[in-house]
């Protein structure tokens, strides 16, 4: 074992670190509150210059090719400052990783560079459905070949970046006859495309600046090549390609509850009560120590994870309890901010209450954590027999 | 980053999970209930495959591994049996590493070589009736007398007590010094005149492992056996601890391995409702996040060691690893005495006892309180 990060990792973490504090701190609270999206836009510009819009992605096609543990890396950084542009990053890599492992060449050259330079602000992944959620093998939005063209009806809902996204990997079921999930394939529609009609836009607890939309495909044409991967193969790519993106939500979730922890230690310090700073009462430190030593366990369970992908081995196992785990301990993290802030941890003067709405959806998106835990069950139960 | 064990230390697991298997698993079950520590089979053995002295260079007799390496081997060995497991942490851990980290060379050559060898067994004496999470409140005093130490009081909840050739003990040396500064270490063997044994515990756990309280009645030591420098007593306990949570961590970490292992084995055969208990998600969920916990606590246990062997700083990652674990052991074998049922509460499953066994590893080494007074002060100082 070596438990250190390598100097390139290092370099990217630093890189993230430095980027997050001076330009996305100060904004995110405005952007939280609804502040300009122009900001919210400049900065995923710059964060694309900086490459990390396609980490693990080949530098044949735009990408950074730093590896899974640098992408973890980064994005907690970033998620300490401003979990909203985090989800976006987490989101654009996912969608560079998958068009890299499923798409054709020609898709390849078509959309990665595209993401990874920044011209396309981001992509979008359009798997969820009202009836799909945990069960996304029950979609109902179909495509039905026509000559050279596809023809997409249906509707998806709670898409990320959907009304700044330049492509959407879209799942439809080609084969209703075919046994469940057998039937689903995935295309790549481009925005603009006649018939790809973005919908409400949710109200949300936290995470404001991130869009998420419903997405409506109304007789949407798009060409015979705008499949990706194989016929009636796209269930198998999107199970995959989600425990990859399972490591981008932990990640973001052990940073937003880092902040929180970091503002709360940096608080109980300065805060006096009874004559003394709260830091020296066991009530808080308490907290502290099992708060810091979740995270670590998060942290380690992560970097396990993301080594796995890293190595080409099967991680789907790791990366659900990583992400099971670092959004838990993340959303715990916050509420014992909080608490430590007391009442002005409720407030918007601090930003205490706005990690604890971004958190929230850690634990959700991305595979509900009562999900991973039934792809942690069945892995175990299946090793031991 | 690398997250994956070397060879050796895959072979040492194999090799250790084997043995723990085919000889010490037989009789766990008598050796709890006759409270009977085995020295031939809990110690000597262990001694045979080198384990005795795992992480101690080969000229003093050890194998010359790392901390990883020690803690797979108490992992191991606790999954099993959490007796067997306790016995060589406290023998490496607290009896052998203080002599490494502070002894002369000749203290070397004559305590820790048979110790690392395993023909003799090491053991600590620190805590006292007064004196258990406040170390410093130590009593026990050792008094200049030529070229002797006399050494007057008792030490309470020793591990590997009486059946321990050579032990560590803390004395107070300078009454009139500040609470921290006045306690010396030293070096006593078993037979020493003044040196006795007084009660044995008995206790909810690890009943195979012998816990008793050590008499000092005018025990005469020669100077020689003052381990590290006069007053530095308490320096030489809380470094000694520091390696020793890596050890208890880990043994929590095999607890809960254990545990987790019977469950879910239970749980696929014992059918209820025409269908195996696995099939539940009330069941599958409980061992998913027994899984998650473990995994976690194992990564957080070899980081500890990974950086104990690195030369980096460990105290606060050995505290939250030995914190963590040892509340993971207790929440999973709670656990899967739940998934068992009636029949984990009772002796005829494995379970019971391991939920005993965990108990303690939330108290001694420190409690968890003291670990977490350890931790915050690393963040907030």
């Amino acid at each position: 074992m070596n438990l250190d990060l390598t100097e390139e990792q290092k370099l990217i973490q630093d890189t993230a670190r430095e980027f997050a504090t001076a330009e996305l701190a100060p904004v995110a609270g405005e952007l939280d509150r609804g502040g300009d999206q122009k900001i919210f836009f400049a900065n995923l510009k710059k964060l694309a210059e900086l490459g990390f819009m396609g980490l693990n992605v080949s530098e044949e096609y735009g990408g950074t090719e730093a590896g899974v543990i640098a992408f973890s890396v980064a994005l907690t950084e970033v998620a300490r400052a401003c979990a909203s542009t985090a989800v976006t990053l987490s989101v654009n890599n996912m969608v560079c990783e998958i068009i890299q492992a499923v798409g054709s060449e020609a898709q390849r050259q078509l959309y990665i560079p595209k993401i990874c330079s920044g011209e396309y602000l981001a992509g979008a992944f359009a798997l969820t459905e009202s009836g799909a959620g945990s069960d996304p093998a029950g979609m109902t939005t179909t495509a039905v070949q026509d000559g050279d063209h596809w023809v997409l009806n249906g509707s998806k809902i709670f898409i990320t970046s959907a009304p700044y996204a330049g492509v959407f990997v879209v799942w439809a079921v080609t084969d209703k006859s075919a046994p469940k999930g057998k039937g689903i394939s995935c295309f790549l529609v481009e925005q603009h495309t006649p018939g790809l009609v973005i919908g409400k836009k949710e109200e949300k607890l936290g995470q404001h600046a991130s869009a998420t939309n419903e997405l409506l495909f109304q007789n949407c044409c798009i060409p015979k090549d705008a499949l990706m991967g194989k016929l009636n193969d796209g269930f198998r790519v999107a199970v995959g390609e989600l425990a990859g993106g399972r490591i981008g939500i932990g990640s973001l979730a052990l940073g937003v509850g880092l902040a929180a922890m970091d503002a709360a230690s940096a608080y109980s310090v300065e805060r006096k009560q009874f004559g003394r700073k709260i830091a020296e009462f066991q009530a808080i430190q308490w907290k502290l120590a099992d708060c810091y030593t979740d995270l670590d366990a998060a942290r380690l369970l992560l970097m396990n994870a993301a080594f796995k992908k890293e190595q080409g081995r099967s991680f789907g196992k790791e990366a659900s309890m990583a992400k099971l785990f670092a959004s838990e301990a993340a959303n715990r993290a916050c509420y014992e901010a909080m608490q430590i802030f007391g009442g002005y941890g409720y407030t918007c003067e601090f930003p205490i209450e706005r990690y604890a709405r971004d958190a929230r959806i850690c634990s959700i998106y991305e595979g509900t954590s009562e999900i991973q835990r039934l792809i942690i069950a069945r892995d175990i139960l299946r090793g031991f027999s | 980053m690398i997250f994956e064990l070397t060879e050796e230390q895959k072979l040492l697991r194999q090799m250790v999970r084997d043995f723990a298997e085919a000889e010490i698993a037989p009789g766990v079950e008598a050796r709890d209930e006759e409270e009977r520590f085995d020295r031939e089979l809990m110690y000597d053995k262990l001694g045979e495959l080198g384990l005795t002295g795992i992480v101690f260079p080969e000229q003093y007799g050890g194998a010359e591994a790392d901390y990883i390496s020690y803690a797979i081997a108490v992992e191991e060995l606790s999954r099993v049996c959490a007796s067997t497991g306790v016995t060589l942490s406290a023998h490496l851990s607290l009896g052998a590493n203080p002599i490494y980290l502070f002894g002369t060379e000749e203290q070397m050559q004559t305590f820790l070589k048979p110790l690392a060898e395993g023909s003799k067994m090491g053991a600590f004496g620190l805590t006292e009736n007064s004196a258990g999470s406040d170390a410093g409140g130590t009593k026990t005093t050792a008094v200049r007398d030529g070229d002797d130490w006399i050494i007057n009081g008792s030490k309470i909840f020793c591990t590997n007590g009486g059946d321990a050739e050579i032990y560590i003990i803390f004395a107070r040396t300078d009454k009139n010094a500040q609470k921290h500064h006045g306690i010396s270490a030293f070096i006593i063997e078993k037979d020493t005149p003044g040196f006795s044994f007084g009660k044995k515990e008995k206790k909810l756990g690890i009943r195979a492992s012998p816990t008793m309280e050590l008499v000092f009645e005018n025990c005469r030591i020669p100077a020689g056996n003052l381990l590290g420098e006069e007053g530095e007593g308490f320096k030489v306990a809380m470094k000694t601890l520091d390696g020793g949570r890596i050890g208890i961590a880990a043994q929590a970490l095999g607890i809960a391995q254990g545990a987790l292992d019977a469950a879910i084995g239970y749980a696929k055969e014992r059918k209820q409702f025409d269908k195996p208990i696995s099939s539940f998600q009330a069941i599958q969920f409980k061992l998913a996040d027994m899984a998650t916990e473990i995994e976690a606590a194992r990564l957080l246990v070899y980081q500890a060691a990974y950086r104990a062997s690195a030369g980096l700083s460990y105290g606060q990652q050995s505290a939250m690893a030995k914190m963590y674990a040892s509340d993971v052991a207790m929440r999973v074998t709670n656990e899967a005495v739940q998934i068992f049922g009636g029949y984990g509460y009772t002796r005829e499953y494995p379970v019971e006892r391991m939920m005993r066994d965990a108990k303690i590893t939330q108290i001694y080494e420190g409690t968890n309180e003291v670990q977490r007074i350890v931790i915050s002060a690393a963040l907030v100082k």
